[in-house]
């Protein structure tokens, strides 16, 4: 059988085209919490060591990703009750099939970027796609939230691209990250509030109606 | 064609009513109720098999050959797949594409005698079928696709035997990718809950059900039981897909694939509880989703 790893990286892109193929907010909000959860398993299962560094790296990555900030955005979408992208750029159809060309590429790429030291060949392409799949949520989806969301995945897929050099990364510098992404998601709630209270409605377009 | 897999099509000829049978006992028990017995089906058939039969008069011989001819198309391509894991009745090479073609001929001529009896209503079901279809058969095509790369053989029996047996430990993510999307294609191919609603009988949501309306008797209970057999040969090819029969003996492999059918149906009943019917238009984004799942799993099988 393959190793856990490899399974867990797999898992990962799996949820990304769950992001992507949902309209509702509360599942893409799921998945990202169960992705989180998978980021925080792959160290250990990666190195197979379990040194302090590593359990305090996947610990820090389970309480932010997988719990805090599903937390918060679940309770954005809670007090402004909203459920559902509802106008999205390009359809879900159409972002489905923008992931799996992502993928495509991803997979595609990577194999010709040599890097040193690299612990699975699926660890590049992986963090390639997710990158490349949170550029598209980001972009193309019009709810705040989901913009969140987006941004999320395209952090997860920085840190996955960090695990391939995690010996060589100081402990302070992935904390600091982690702490990063956690300002910026309360930040971005606390902006979703606002938009919310002053617009009665999450859509971002409605912030470049402001020139007038 | 040896013993084995002449019992493997036997029992899952005799075993197809159950298919639908399980499915919706698990969605009775699932929301609360009794349901109707495991073998309520056969009794349906046997029941619509003792009925007369009422042709309306506008329609022609299509509408009569359409139960023989879906009947029989849907046997063929149960005939294709190895069932025991390691022989199949029929095999040829490409017959993978025949056994694609052969579920989509048993569509056509349902679709044609639905357009036969002249009823708008019969119309709009056809169109609804046909529309979902090509969103179906890609995935279907593109599932076959990751087994036919994975084990570099063309020949079902190949393809879900012997050459998987061999290679299963080392693609078993693109197979197990290949199996989700399968089972999603089986779902709308089954005209099950997220796709359509075997349980209702609304104008605006039928598709499968609104195409059968003015079969009646022995014709009804033909399209019903070649229905069931689609579903049983879609839940063998998952669970062949899953398990690799080669590396089994033969009476094991039979039990896998009686269990892994039992398995699949509750699987359907659990889907169908859990979820509502989707919006017409959101059920191709469904199997594009099936499409994506088989095309990722196509992708780690060619890096």
């Amino acid at each position: 059988m393959r190793p856990l790893h490899e399974v867990l990286l797999l898992a990962v892109v799996l949820t990304d085209l769950w992001v992507l193929g949902t309209s509702r907010l509360s599942a893409a909000i799921r998945a990202t919490a169960l992705q989180g959860a998978l980021l925080a398993a792959l160290p250990v299962a990666l190195y197979g060591d379990a040194s302090p560094h590593m359990l305090a790296l996947a610990a820090g990555t389970l309480l932010v990703k997988a719990i805090v900030l599903p937390r918060l955005m679940s309770r954005a979408i809670r007090e402004t009750s909203v459920r559902r992208e509802s106008e999205p750029l390009i359809g879900f159809a159409t972002s489905l099939l923008f992931g799996a060309v992502a993928v495509a590429l991803a997979f595609g790429i990577a194999p010709r970027l040599s890097l040193p030291g690299l612990q699975s060949e699926m660890l590049v392409p992986v963090a390639f796609a997710t990158v490349m799949i949170g550029l598209v949520v980001l972009t193309t989806r019009g709810k705040a939230i989901m913009q969140v969301v987006g941004y999320l995945l395209l952090e997860n897929g920085i840190y996955v691209f960090g695990l391939s050099q995690a010996q060589r990364v100081p402990f302070l510098v992935e904390v600091g990250v982690l702490l990063d992404v956690f300002a910026g998601v309360f930040v971005m709630g606390i902006v979703v509030f606002e938009i919310n209270r002053a617009f009665d409605t999450l859509d971002s377009d409605q912030l470049s109606d402001l020139r007038d | 064609m040896n013993v084995a897999s002449a019992a493997g099509l036997l029992l899952v000829l005799l075993l197809a009513p159950l298919v639908p049978g399980l499915a919706n006992r698990t969605k009775s028990a699932l929301t609360g109720r009794r349901g109707a017995p495991l073998g309520q089906p056969y009794a349906d058939l046997a029941r619509l098999w003792r009925k007369g039969l009422v042709v309306s008069r506008t329609t022609t011989a299509v509408f009569r050959a359409t139960p023989v001819l879906l009947l029989a198309t849907t046997l063929l391509a149960a005939c294709l797949l190895p069932l025991d894991g390691q022989a199949a009745p029929i095999h040829f090479t490409g017959d993978l594409l025949a056994f694609a073609g052969l579920l989509a001929m048993g569509r056509w001529w349902l679709v044609l005698g639905a357009l036969d009896t002249g009823s708008s209503f019969e119309g709009m079901g056809a169109s609804r079928e046909v529309t979902l279809a090509s969103f179906a058969e890609p995935a279907l095509l593109l599932c076959l696709t990751v087994l036919a790369l994975a084990t570099g053989d063309f020949r079902l029996q190949a393809m879900l035997g012997g050459s998987l047996g061999s290679v299963w430990h080392g693609v078993a993510p693109s197979l197990v990718l290949a199996a989700a999307g399968l089972f999603i294609v089986a779902l709308a191919e089954g005209a099950r809950v997220p796709v359509d609603d075997p349980a209702t009988h609304l104008e605006l949501t039928m598709i499968h059900e609104v195409m059968v309306l003015d079969h009646s008797g022995p014709d009804l209970a033909l399209i019903e039981y070649a229905h069931a057999l689609k579903m049983a040969v879609f839940g063998a090819l998952v669970v062949r897909v899953l398990v690799a029969g080669a590396l089994l003996p033969p009476a094991a492999s039979l039990a896998v694939l009686v269990a892994g059918l039992a398995l699949y149906a509750i699987a359907i009943g659990v889907v169908e509880s859990v979820t509502a019917r989707f919006r017409m238009a959101r059920v191709p984004q469904l199997l594009l989703t099936a499409c994506a799942v088989a095309g990722f799993g196509l992708i780690l099988l060619m890096r």
